[in-house]
């Protein structure tokens, strides 16, 4: 059944006050969301402040100083710090986005970091993506062909490559399908919307040759059909990009071939 | 299977026993019921408009008569068919244990077939004045 409290060990307590650098006088408060697999310990919200003045704009750099500064042991993934690895994806002030292009001026204040909902933990603001990235696999994202190979390129019109705008900018950040409930309750069994996201990619791709594979792939009540159109996924998409729109084009592309 | 006991690769979890290769149909079907319904509710509200103070006799009269049964046997057919679906598809969002899922499952067709013919018996029955 769908669990609607943590379990005892998950509860998440109040934490650690961490204290103010003295001479700070421009400081934002971040109530930061930790867990450590070593320490036997429920989770716990820590307190930090940090000294905008010396300080870069988005919350990435917040985490930055503060493990810098305050405390080296608070763990989170990134890299690119410009939106296009999404590495550092977290649940930033309610809503799951890109700590790096977070501007700290246009969350509340204070500012409270959680990692990802509803995935395995692996450490403060990490979490565990493998069934995740196991779903998008599962999609095959690579192009599937019958005709021998062209000896230059395969060839795609303005029109046919046009298709793919708003899918083929996705990062795979995981902020939709962690956003959806849907996905919180069936992530076993649904693909979630940046898994069909990437399916529907390759459906539409002209030079694809598996249109038919692909969609049976997907013909399922639980892979495809979990999704009700909540829309958490195109309203968090950190991309700007809509994929309960691309899961209603799958749908209607299954409907399509059946009647 | 409790994780501890779970070492299937991810891979081997998200693949599962493959594609059902179905619930397009159900899809569908939930849409044309749905649509249907717009415009057989609108008739029913007509039809129980046009009942209001009449007495018991003309209001069998008005039910009993082929087109209006034959809207109201739309409706039900449409509306528990609509039903059936939509709580199937909840359940299968919520209910997870293999043991309930198939009791709930069980007990949502047993209703809907159940619900569904006995309205329809009694709209037959005033049709019929059997």
């Amino acid at each position: 059944m769908v669990e609607i409290t943590l379990p005892k060990n998950s509860k998440v307590e109040e934490g650690k006050t961490w204290p103010r650098t003295s001479h700070a006088t421009h400081l934002t408060e971040f109530k930061i969301y930790r867990w450590n697999p070593d320490d036997g310990e429920n989770p716990h919200v820590d307190t930090y402040y940090v000294d905008r003045d010396n300080c870069g704009p988005m919350v990435l750099d917040a985490l930055i100083w503060i493990k810098n500064n305050i405390d080296p042991t608070l763990t989170f993934r990134r890299s690119c710090r410009e939106g296009v690895c999404g590495s550092c994806a977290m649940n930033i002030d309610g809503t799951n986005t890109l700590a790096c292009t977070k501007a700290m001026d246009d969350a509340k204040a204070p500012i409270k970091i959680y990692p990802l909902p509803h995935q395995p933990v692996v450490k403060d603001l990490v979490p565990d993506l493998k069934n995740f990235y196991a779903q998008y696999a599962s999609i095959e994202p690579w192009l599937h062909t019958v005709t021998p190979a062209p000896e230059k390129e395969w060839r795609q019109s303005h029109e046919e490559r046009a298709k793919l705008d708003g899918m083929y900018e996705c990062i795979l950040c995981a902020c939709c399908s962690t956003s959806c409930p849907s996905y919180w309750w069936n992530s076993d069994r649904y693909l979630g919307p940046a898994a069909l996201l990437q399916a529907n990619r390759w459906v539409q791709d002209s030079r694809d040759e598996a249109t038919g594979d692909r969609l049976d792939n997907l013909e399922d009540p639980f892979r495809i059909y979990r999704c009700h159109t909540i829309l958490n996924c195109s309203k968090a998409c950190p991309k700007g990009l809509n994929p309960a729109k691309e899961i209603a084009t799958l749908k209607k592309a299954l409907v399509d071939r059946q009647v | 299977m409790k994780a501890q006991h779970d070492m299937r690769t991810p891979a081997r979890r998200v693949r599962g026993l493959g594609p059902a290769r179905s619930g397009t149909t159900d899809f569908w079907h939930q849409r044309l019921t749905g649509f249907a319904s717009i415009f057989l509710s609108i008739a029913l509200i007509v039809i129980i408009i046009s009942m209001l103070g009449r007495s018991h006799a003309a209001a069998v009269q008005i039910l009993g008569s082929p087109i209006v049964a034959v809207i109201m046997l739309l409706f039900i057919l449409a509306g528990v068919y609509h039903m059936w679906i939509g709580m199937q598809e909840i359940i299968l969002d919520y209910v997870h244990d293999d043991k309930y899922k198939f009791l709930s499952l069980m007990l949502n067709t047993f209703f809907c077939v159940a619900v569904g013919l006995a309205s329809a018996f009694a709209i037959l029955k005033l049709s019929f004045g059997v």
